[in-house]
């Protein structure tokens, strides 16, 4: 038995739920940081999936884990897991590591059968003692027992019950944190709404799995978690696929032009195309390519017929695309490319997040091919950033790369939902009338560099683009070096001026301390919890995390320049720290670097930046 | 959906034409396809502001800087890939892609292939000069075996495409084929790509006076080409010859080519050419037929009906909404999604 008595506040709590791939733990988990939300929690998820589609039932590899952190001040989905639910001994063995020291564990004993535990490859038929789990931290329940007799007399049949184990774990897991059944349910009755048998058997379930919480485990000590005051209005719980969806959405309703997305099936991309497949119920127009460069090309042809042109992927589909980014850079239409990152390179670790092509997205084109790149901080911050991404690609007339990587694109936070007034009108740089009568050329610019859109039906404005190179004057192709040299500096400069048209670099944290961490994209969470860890700490930093990298915000060099010290975290061996120290000559930059396919630790962030001020080595390999 | 009003006599062929100065070698068979374009687009009516030409790569793939219409010039192979968008974006505006052999059935093949099997409305301008002429003479995926080219100098050691063949395979329902010096057949043929709804691919046989001149010569010669070809007419018995006595019958599963009058052949056994029926079976023999014991087949081989993907993209667009019925981004969040309200 578990030892405590009574109720313990905590600021936040950390659940891993983990078990084989068709055990529903997603679910569970998703129920779970939603009803948490509703209870005004902040949440952050992250599911953590095999490689495997369908790995054999109970083996190592099968396993499929879910991670939510919920409370105040929730950045993360937690380093590691104060709860961790093991749906069987191979998920227990995988997922122990994920748990932190002293935290309780909650398993069904019921599989812990010898054919089980040979497949989980165990040595001795006792996990528990094999593992050196402290027996006082284990809760084993005998939930496949519980599931079967509270389900005895529902007519179902045992597989269909075996279904239900999921939401026996999650009614015990709402005894503990103290989260309310009925929330719970109603979630599931709009889930189950045309199954009304299942939704009542999963009703039985999770009133059983709370009971059995509270009568055994009465005299366990359970949780309540803070609440934090959130902007007033209506949330709900997106990831950063789907929340990258909706922003380019958002820009198609701001900017007028419809949306049209050419793309190709990419791990871990494709849900950008689901959701945008989907939403043909709000005229947008999703269109599964036969391949990378199709979906890219279409969406090019689709740019210059006036539309919103997306084309998503993940890096080795960017790695195809870009003779066709190359087109869009030189035709200069507004495109957008969203790049998923996995790890690579070729194939490499598709389930898997790194920051490693932020390199070629800036330079992973033939000749001068300057475009703009952005990237998302967070699951929600993905809406923010592609629409800004559309946003500068239809006001500035380019291409323009959203990294976003798998964490975020996985990943999932409460989301409050937009009002229409929340986001800019967007203005198509559009050829007027009056610049058609005074005998506009298709390469005329503006003072910004950019030239108008014409669109294909509009009388007087036919013109033809394509990827040689135009004359300065007269639009007409044209070979003459001079001229080409002018015009690569011509493209180069209206990619640079899109600095005066975004945010300027906001520095969080410790304001004046001596050294600033730096980070960007995707692993912002983890930088502003290691930041906020360090300073409590006494270790003074300050924090910059961006997300505009090219170009880079335009006071971003002399804010760095203020500082002693610039320690960059990232998820590879350095890019954007090379990227920085190339501007900035005569200070060092300093790293803290990881390339295993999983996000940061904070205290990998934390012991790196305590490391290197004290003179060692950001990043120490075993 | 936008549409467009199509006036035939609105427009000269010169409403067409840009004023850039065309810059294929002379005797190049791409400035007669070229001239036939513009008075083919005429005839259509369809507005020049209406129409958008894309290209890919290739001596054929500069045409669209010759037109007065929308047009890109773009990369490598990928004309069908940038022509779908534009015309899935906007179908109501005419597309016409340009490709040579190497473009569209080289680097290009995919594109092709899945454009015709989409049967997406473009009208698909193959001109099959069966050698690479911008890079200087290598042989195409339409060079004949044996074919000796600059980086084929002892003949190459491949069968080449034929591109009838492919558009069948990808189950095309409109595939026509001219020569470049019969010009009033491209001339119906163009017409006839752009009136059908869905993928069109129209073979057009140019000569390159560069590197493979006389490469049709068999088929296009003044004293020759009456017996090497048979224009096919819908509805029409299929003759051809220089005396118009000469005929195609079914020979088993294949056909053969006959004198009327000679070894009890009459007219009543020669076949009517049917383009419209949904069978590609007869089709197909009679795109495969090459000149030589049987005369190859120019005007219109095949022309079906089907729905279009622009089309049925469209369709499908208005249906889900009408069904779904959002008003915005926000009210599909708040209608489809799991939402709760924070004071």
């Amino acid at each position: 038995m578990l030892p405590g008595t009574n109720v313990k506040t905590l600021d936040r709590v950390v659940v891993r739920f983990s078990g084989d791939s068709g055990d529903g733990m997603q679910l569970a988990g998703n129920i779970f940081s939603n009803v948490s939300a509703g209870e005004g929690s902040q949440i952050s998820t992250f599911p953590d999936y095999p490689a495997e589609i369908r790995a054999p039932q109970g083996s190592l590899s099968g396993v499929s884990g879910f991670q939510v952190n919920v409370g105040k001040g929730v950045h993360t989905p937690g380093d590691e897991a104060d709860v961790l639910v093991a749906m069987n001994p191979a998920a227990l063995k995988t997922n122990l590591k994920y748990l932190k020291p002293g935290g309780i564990i909650i398993c069904d004993v019921d599989t812990f059968r010898p054919a089980d535990l040979k497949k989980a490859e165990y040595k001795t038929d006792d996990p528990v003692k094999e593992l050196g789990i402290d027996e006082n931290r284990i809760l084993l329940v005998p939930m496949t027992t519980l599931l079967k007799h509270t389900l005895e007399d529902s007519g179902m049949d045992p597989k269909s019950i075996l279904k239900c184990k999921n939401m026996l774990a999650l009614g015990l897991i709402c005894w503990l944190f103290d989260r309310p059944v009925e929330s719970v349910l109603r979630k599931l009755e709009k889930k189950f709404a045309k199954k009304p048998a299942v939704y009542e058997a999963n009703k039985k379930v999770i009133q059983a799995g709370w009971d059995y919480g509270h009568n055994t485990h009465s005299s366990m000590s359970t949780y309540r978690i803070e609440t934090e005051d959130v902007k007033p209005g209506t949330y709900t719980d997106v990831n950063g696929n789907t929340a990258t969806a909706w922003g380019l959405i958002m820009a198609s309703e701001k900017s007028g032009r419809p949306l049209f997305l050419g793309s190709y099936p990419i791990t871990p991309a494709t849900d950008i195309l689901h959701e945008l497949a989907k939403r043909k119920d709000l005229g947008m127009k999703a269109c599964q390519m036969e391949d990378e460069i199709a979906g890219v090309c279409s969406a090019i042809g689709a740019s210059y017929a006036g539309h919103l042109a997306v084309t998503s992927t993940s890096g080795p589909g960017l790695a195809l695309k870009s003779e066709g980014i190359g087109l869009a850079v030189m035709a200069e239409l507004p495109l957008v490319v969203i790049d998923v990152q996995r790890g690579g390179p070729s194939t490499g670790l598709p389930t898997k997040t790194e920051q490693t092509d932020l390199m070629q997205a800036l330079y992973g084109r033939n000749g001068e091919s300057p475009l703009c790149v952005l990237a998302a901080a967070s699951p929600t911050d993905c809406f923010t950033m592609a629409f800004e991404a559309a946003r500068i690609a239809i006001e500035h007339m380019t291409p323009v790369i959203l990294l976003t990587d798998a964490f975020i694109a996985n990943g999932s936070s409460a989301w409050r939902i937009p009002e229409a007034e929340d986001y800019p009108e967007i203005h198509p740089h559009f050829v007027d009338a009056n610049r058609l009568e005074a005998g506009w050329k298709p390469f005329d610019r503006d003072e910004n560099q950019v030239r108008y859109w014409a669109i294909p039906g509009t009388p007087g404005a036919m013109h033809r683009v394509g990827g040689l190179e135009k004359d300065i004057r007269t639009s007409a192709i044209s070979t003459d070096g001079k001229n080409h040299e002018k015009m690569v500096q011509i493209r180069r400069e209206k990619v640079a001026r899109i600095a005066n048209d975004i945010p300027e670099l906001k520095v969080a944290g410790k304001q004046d301390a001596k050294t600033i961490l730096v980070g960007w994209g995707g692993t912002y969470g983890h930088l502003y919890t290691a930041a906020e860890e360090l300073n409590a700490e006494g270790c003074e930093v300050a924090l910059a995390h961006f997300r505009y990298i090219n170009p880079l915000p335009k006071n971003a060099l002399e804010v760095l320049r203020g500082y002693d010290r610039i320690i960059v975290a990232e998820l590879n061996t350095g890019q954007f720290a090379d990227y920085l120290q190339m501007q900035l000559p005569g200070k060092t930059v300093e790293r803290i670097n990881k390339v295993e396919g999983q996000p940061f630790m904070v205290r990998e962030i934390t012991d790196g930046v305590k490391r290197l001020l004290a003179g060692q080595q950001g990043t120490i390999k075993e | 959906m936008e549409t467009t009003t199509v006036n035939p006599g609105q427009y000269a062929p010169a409403d067409y034409k840009s004023e850039q100065s065309v810059r294929w070698c002379p005797g190049c068979g791409d400035h007669a396809i070229l001239n036939v374009l513009h008075k083919a687009m005429a005839a259509l009516g369809v507005p020049p502001e209406k129409t958008a030409v894309i290209s890919g790569i290739g001596c054929s793939s500069r045409l669209p800087y010759y037109m007065n219409t929308y047009g890109m010039h773009t990369i490598h192979g990928r004309a069908a890939a940038i022509a779908t968008g534009v015309k899935t974006a906007r179908p109501d505006l005419t597309v016409w892609q340009i490709s040579g052999d190497g473009d569209g059935l080289a680097i290009g093949g995919n594109h092709f292939i899945h454009a015709v099997r989409r049967n997406i409305d473009l009208n698909i301008l193959l001109f099959n000069n069966k050698i690479y002429g911008l890079t200087k003479g290598q042989y195409s995926p339409t060079s004949d075996r044996g074919a000796v080219t600059k980086s084929s100098p002892y003949g190459t050691t491949e069968d080449p495409f034929i591109p009838a063949e492919l558009v069948f395979g990808a189950r095309g329902n409109f595939f026509a084929r001219s020569i470049d010096i019969a010009l009033d057949t491209t001339k119906e043929v163009m017409v006839a790509a752009a009136r059908h709804k869905g993928a069109s691919v129209v073979e057009v046989l140019q000569n390159c006076v560069i590197f493979n001149n006389g490469s049709h010569s068999m088929l296009s010669d003044k004293d020759r080409r009456d017996e090497h070809t048979i224009h096919l007419h819908q509805g029409e018995k299929m003759l051809f010859g220089k005396e118009m006595n000469k005929g195609l019958v079914q020979d088993g599963f294949g056909l053969r080519a006959v004198t009327i009058g000679e070894d009890g052949w009459t007219l009543d056994d020669v076949l009517v050419h049917d383009a419209t029926t949904p069978s590609n079976f007869l089709h197909q023999q009679l795109a495969m037929m090459d000149g030589n014991e049987l005369p190859l087949a120019i005007g219109i081989i095949r022309d079906v009906d089907a729905l279009s993907y622009d089309e049925a993209v469209e369709r499908q667009v208005e249906e889900v909404k009408t069904k779904k019925g959002f008003s915005n981004l926000r009210d599909m969040i708040i209608k489809t999604c799991e939402t709760w309200e924070s004071k």
